[in-house]
């Protein structure tokens, strides 16, 4: 288990003092996956470095499993380390050392002969699938099978913690998938506490089972993956979340009035979005029966995460007013977050177009979370 | 080659001479420029073991001795030299001053060896449970060898181009031999005998520091 309790970190330049880090409270379980996400700068490198102490917090304690790392001196800080694994984006192999060499470097000093640490190194290799790539040294190796040498090295020691520090930013969409495969395998092999740091929304979609989002070294918003993203309260939780969804594409065809967001009198364009877990019930032809309205999906974007489904639907609703209104009052009463973006009106004479940015600038202030 | 071919036991001695002051002075540069440049590194602000006084003051003393041309070098430490080796001419008089003219400058390439390691590397030592004195041996020193080849072999070269100075105080060694002989008699021959040796000696230094190198390299 970590915990971080209170802890800054600040660092002094020349000229002025910047606070990478400011006041962070966090605890991490043991055995879960625990993700920390932010734009680059945002303090969620330092923050994961406060763990492990490459960096000393400037306030603030930090605890893993019970003991006060911030507490112990220099020499008991370096065994506590080698209980703390910790993988990079850059990999950070010895060049010099041939992929047993490297997994080797941290058995060495720990008692062990140099065959149990033969043995140990073949075992750590198949544990990430590298049997054959023993003798051969890192500039030999793809992204991949890089970050999976760091791996095995980090786990070496059998730690109870991992950390990532944005340790598959640097590898393709399909490598990124593979390690963050093995991450969870080990994960729930070994059950060993996992902490990830990313900027890619994905990466925590993927493996986390919680995440805390991190802006101008502070976590504004944290929870477990699902309820964090149906239902954000940040803006800059939205923004990641637009970063994996194309639902906010319709504000841009709004705003350029594309011919797909022209609409007729009597209609208007809901955005429906998913907030609880148990979502199942077939809401859109609900409401087309039940309220005598045409529901006209313009485009969705509905994933799953974990096994509940996430995400939501824009659609344009065509019905007399009164239809209308009874319908987003059900959909609300079902706990499914329910916007108008944009609302032509019911009367005749409403074919005038409404200026868009306005309307947009309406829907954020009507938007209504059940 | 007349002038040569009489003089061979002369010519022998000052290729003894000059392999002599180049290896005794090299040895103790090589220590010492490896400690000062180890030092310089990871006291460096940001090094694993960061100290800002030892850093300047070593910086310093560095610049200071890299500044003095080496024939001034070779004057100045006549009393430090008489001090130390109990006298300050021949061969035992040229190898104080040459390791003062040759530390201060393989610490720079030793620095610069060093500084080619990866900091995300000694990073990942420090996650690894690895101290200061471990990192200095199986980071910094292990991933620069082919680095320290490449210093120590332009270190070694450019000594043996100071060593021909040493004739000045009496060292004897090549430099002397063809001064001597090749440019105060005339004797051409004597020149590029002695020439075509210290090229042929440069190329075998050149041959192990690039073997080293490339062995190092992967």
């Amino acid at each position: 288990m970590i915990v971080l309790e209170n802890v800054s970190k600040a660092f002094e330049t020349e000229d002025r003092t910047v606070e990478a880090v400011r006041d962070v409270n966090l605890k991490i379980e043991r055995g879960e996956v625990y993700g920390i996400i932010g734009f680059s700068g945002a303090g969620k490198s330092t923050l994961v470095r406060c763990v492990n102490l490459l960096e000393r917090p400037t306030a603030g304690r930090v605890y893993v499993d019970g003991v006060e790392l911030t507490g112990l001196p220099e020499r008991e800080l370096r065994r506590a380390r080698k209980k703390i694994g910790m993988i990079f984006q850059q990999f950070n192999l010895f060049a010099s050392r041939t992929v047993a060499q490297n997994i080797a470097y941290p058995l060495k000093y720990g008692g062990l002969s140099k065959r149990r640490i033969a043995d140990r190194v073949q075992e750590l290799l198949s544990l990430v699938g590298l049997e054959d790539k023993e003798r051969d040294y890192p500039s030999q190796l793809s992204g991949g099978q890089k970050q999976r040498v760091a791996i095995a090295r980090a786990l070496a020691n059998d730690p109870g913690i991992l950390l990532c520090d944005e340790a598959t930013s640097s590898l393709d969409p399909q490598t990124t998938l593979s390690i963050l495969k093995l991450l969870k395998d080990l994960n729930v092999k070994l059950g060993i506490t996992i902490v990830v740091i990313t900027h890619e929304m994905q990466v925590v979609k993927e493996i986390c089972d919680r995440v805390a989002v991190m802006e101008n070294g502070s976590i504004v918003e944290e929870g477990d993956v699902f309820s964090v993203f149906a239902d954000p309260k940040k803006q800059i939780t939205r923004d990641f979340i637009d970063t994996t969804s194309n639902l906010s594409k319709i504000y841009a065809l709004i705003a350029r009035n594309a011919s797909i967001v022209q609409l007729k009198p009597g209609e208007c364009i809901v955005r429906l979005k998913y907030l609880e877990k148990n979502v199942s019930e077939a809401l859109v032809s609900t409401i087309s029966r039940r309220f005598n309205i045409d529901a006209n999906i313009i485009f969705g974007d509905i994933e799953l995460l974990g096994d509940a489904p996430i995400g939501g639907l824009i659609f344009i609703m065509s019905g007399n007013g009164e239809d209308i209104d009874g319908a987003l009052a059900f959909l609300r009463n079902k706990n499914v977050g329910v916007e108008v973006i944009l609302d032509a009106g019911g009367g005749a004479g409403a074919s005038e177009r409404p200026d868009a940015q306005r309307d947009v600038e309406v829907a954020g202030v009507f938007q209504v979370h059940s | 080659m007349p002038n040569v071919m009489s003089k061979w036991p002369v010519f022998f001695r000052s290729i003894a001479e000059t392999l002599v002051m180049v290896g005794c002075s090299g040895a103790l540069a090589f220590v010492l420029g490896l400690f000062f440049g180890i030092v310089v590194t990871v006291t460096k602000k940001g090094g694993v073991m960061q100290h800002t006084t030892v850093y300047q003051a070593l910086d310093k003393v560095v610049n200071f001795f890299r500044s003095i041309p080496f024939i001034i070098l070779l004057a100045g430490l006549i009393p430090l030299t008489r001090w130390i080796m109990g006298s300050a001419i021949g061969v035992k008089g040229a190898i104080v001053p040459l390791v003062f003219g040759t530390t201060p400058f393989f610490t720079r390439q030793i620095e610069s060896a060093l500084a080619e390691v990866d900091r995300g590397v000694v990073e990942a030592a420090q996650s690894m449970g690895s101290g200061p004195i471990e990192i200095v041996f199986r980071v910094y020193l292990k991933e620069s060898l082919a680095g320290i080849a490449r210093g120590t072999t332009i270190t070694a070269i450019n000594l043996i181009g100071l060593s021909a100075m040493a004739g000045a105080v009496g060292a004897g060694g090549l430099g002397d031999f063809a001064i001597r002989y090749g440019h105060q008699r005339n004797q051409l021959d004597v020149t590029y005998v002695t020439v075509l040796t210290l090229v042929l000696i440069v190329n075998v230094i050149q041959f192990l520091g690039v073997t080293v190198a490339r062995r190092n390299s992967h």
